[in-house]
């Protein structure tokens, strides 16, 4: 029976800071967690007594890399606090401008996170040279999401035209028009990232779980959803998130550590993947089965292969997205606002999973209550259930080899840290 | 010999770094100018040496103290980039409430454990060489600067009002469509982008030097803000002042 001291301080290609920290001694786990060691920022100290059209431009600093999803989950709550009604060309291009974030966000973690650990480099720096064709094609997958990003908000990290009610500033339709040549011509990028996904191997392990995402009847659930479903607990109503969502403060994370009523759960592309199977396009289908990926899928190593699905998924959402736009006819909409009391809460299925924001304001339209629930915050505790079931499966590996499993575990989920520790709890008297 | 740069980060949301690695397009250039050898955020690799330290964040716990001291000593150049770590930003938001109470507000009585500290920008702990601003940092300033120093020019960095901007794109000014903006008082560079895309500036960027402060409160004024919300228009990015230290 060996003795294993693992000791990952500050894992790397992960946003934030976290290690891992392990302790096998005679072959019994002593000691196994997921530390997050993230500088807390204290975000609700910024909103409380913040004005309503604030919120978003504050909440989406809390992230670089999902913070169009912290526009669109702020939103929708501030909306549903202030009784404002979005137009479908809103919807729209609200959704554009997440289709392109997701897409910018999966390709990040596919190609400069995940694949050096497949290709068995420390980043995508060696592929320059190794692999010049496959880090070309990154960057025009990725230039190409941002663009869209840049082109419907003014700019990917911290967008500038999503604001409460309407868009300050339409795009032009052949900007759009330009943009959908380009998701077109990007169909064959997304084939050669299905083959080269294909050659690679990912560790097998399974590990039963409950999957949580957003569902909406009408479409496969990113900006919006309708409920929120978990494949243990059924559905949930939205405004009662905390029925799903239950929270704690453990003392080796600076993040809480979130639970359902039954236990630990998992958010993101590989739940939502696993739930709302059925409302994907037969093209996105298509590459999961010629990547292996089927629901109902335990492994949280495949949540890349379920990312790389919502990438086809994106790409033709976003066609079809600006297609219907410019059928419409693109035109300047009212900004007014009728500010009174209410409190709201909005959600949407970001890059990481199910993200909530809650807001209660007054009827000067100050933020006097807020709440935010984050999707690395709901995963830390799964994470940590996972290593626990998959040390004892790699204990004849070599230190090195046990640590590279851990981490690559961790990268799979594509935490988020320093979004995680800027879970808001605030109850006010 | 290229310059070997390194980029850290402290309390933040890494999107000043992220806004470097969206330079997409430019990108194997940049990286033939420089030998890029620490990013937590996107590499495994790890380096004892660099020339260039590119820091984003904001210093707020001890851990950061003495990590930005380390690196200050190894860097020759140390880059502050992005409004938390030149002006602390968002972050000295949280300065207005004690440490005791904002660790209360956020995890309640489990909340002691925590190290935090009043937010700062780097240069309140360590000598800074150069700051790029922003929240975000914009990526084709950050381009020009990176050419800037890779050739060892000294980069020229604007220190004009972002009005300048706004007016050379023949963009509506945003007070006409009564709506707020910092643009009078705030340093130009990132091309006006937030009134371009129909926004007010906030002043991620932070002041001009010798703003003329009083004239621009005065035109909030004139279009009906509070006094309560002027200054919070003032304070979103610029809210941190030394006092915060006492
Ligand atoms: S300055 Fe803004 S974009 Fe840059 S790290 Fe800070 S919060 Fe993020
Ligand atoms: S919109 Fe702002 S930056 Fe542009 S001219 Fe008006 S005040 Fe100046
Ligand atoms: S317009 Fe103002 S708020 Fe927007 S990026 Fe420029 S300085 Fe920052």
């Amino acid at each position: 029976m060996k003795d294993v001291k693992i000791n990952v301080h500050d894992i790397t290609r992960v946003e934030g800071h976290g290690n891992i920290v392990l302790d096998v001694q005679a072959g019994e786990i002593k000691e196994l967690k997921l530390e997050i060691s993230e500088s807390p920022r204290f975000y609700e100290a910024f909103l409380l007594g913040r004005k309503w059209y604030e919120a978003a431009h504050i909440t989406c600093r809390i992230c670089g890399i999902c913070s169009i999803g912290h526009t669109s989950a702020s939103l929708q709550a501030m909306e549903n606090a202030l009784g404002v009604e979005i137009s479908e060309q809103t919807l729209l291009l609200r959704k554009l401008a997440f289709a392109g974030e997701t897409l910018q966000s999966h390709y990040l973690h596919a190609f400069y996170l995940v694949a050096p650990d497949l290709l068995g480099v420390p980043s995508v720096l060696p592929l320059v040279k190794t692999h010049p064709d496959v880090v070309k094609m990154a960057l025009r997958l990725k230039r190409l999401a941002n663009d869209i990003c840049c082109t419907v908000a003014g700019r990917h990290i911290h967008p500038c035209a999503m604001k409460v009610k309407a868009f300050p500033k339409v795009p032009k339709a052949e900007d759009l028009l330009a943009l959908k040549q380009r998701l077109l011509d990007s169909v064959p990028d997304l084939h050669s990232t299905v083959d080269l996904l294909k050659t690679l191997q990912l560790p097998a392990f399974e590990r039963e779980m409950e999957f949580v995402a957003l569902h909406h009847p009408d479409e496969y659930a990113l900006y919006r959803g309708a409920v929120i479903r978990s494949t243990v607990n059924g559905d949930t109503p939205i405004p009662d998130y905390k029925q799903q969502v239950r929270e704690k403060v453990v003392p080796h994370s600076h993040a809480k550590h979130v639970s359902s009523a039954t236990g630990p759960y998992m958010v993101g592309a590989l739940a939502r993947f696993n739930i709302n199977y059925d409302q994907l396009r037969p093209e996105s289908k298509e590459v999961a089965e010629a990547l292996g990926l089927q629901p109902v899928c335990y492994n949280p190593y495949m949540n890349t292969i379920a990312q790389v699905v919502e990438c086809v998924e994106c790409t033709l959402d976003g066609v079809e997205f600006i297609d219907r736009l410019v059928d419409m006819g693109l035109h300047d909409e009212d900004m007014t606002v009728e500010v009174k009391a209410g409190r709201g809460v909005g959600a949407s299925d970001v890059p990481r999973g199910t993200l909530f924001h809650e807001y209660a304001v007054d009827d000067e339209g100050t933020i006097v209550d807020c709440n935010l629930i984050i999707p690395t915050g709901q995963n830390l505790n799964n994470i940590e259930h996972d290593m626990h079931a998959l040390v004892p499966q790699i204990m004849d590996k070599t230190e090195e080899e046990i640590a590279l499993h851990l981490e690559m575990l961790v990268r799979a989920y594509d935490p988020c840290i320093s979004c995680a520790t800027h879970l808001l709890k605030v109850e006010f008297v | 010999m290229k310059p070997r740069v390194a980029m850290f980060a402290f309390t933040c949301c890494e999107g000043c770094g992220l806004a470097v690695i969206e330079c997409e397009n430019e990108l194997l250039d940049v990286l033939n100018l420089i030998d890029l050898v620490e990013w937590r955020e996107g590499l495994s690799e790890k380096a004892e040496e660099y020339d260039i330290a590119l820091v984003e964040g904001s210093i707020s716990t001890h851990a950061d103290e003495k990590k930005i001291k380390e690196i200050r000593e190894k860097a020759k150049v140390l880059v502050a980039i992005g409004a938390c770590a030149t002006t602390g930003g968002l972050n000295a938001l949280k300065n207005r409430y004690g440490m005791h109470e904002v660790k209360q507000m956020v995890y309640g009585k489990a909340g002691e454990q925590f190290d935090t500290i009043p937010a700062r920008p780097l240069r309140a702990v360590v000598p800074v060489d150069l700051e790029l601003h922003g929240c975000p940092i914009d990526r084709t300033e950050f381009l020009r600067v990176v050419r800037d120093v890779a050739l060892g020019k000294t980069p020229k960095l604007p220190d004009y009002p972002l009005c300048v901007e706004c007016k050379k794109k023949e963009n509506v000014c945003v007070f006409f469509r009564g709506m707020t903006c910092m643009g009078p008082v705030v340093r130009a560079g990132c091309g006006a982008i937030c009134p371009t895309f129909g926004d007010g500036c906030e002043g991620c960027r932070g002041l001009v030097s010798n703003p003329n402060e009083n004239a621009h409160k005065e035109t909030l004024a004139e279009h009906g803000l509070t006094v309560t919300e002027v200054l919070q228009h003032f304070d979103m990015f610029n809210s941190y002042t030394e006092d915060h230290l006492a």
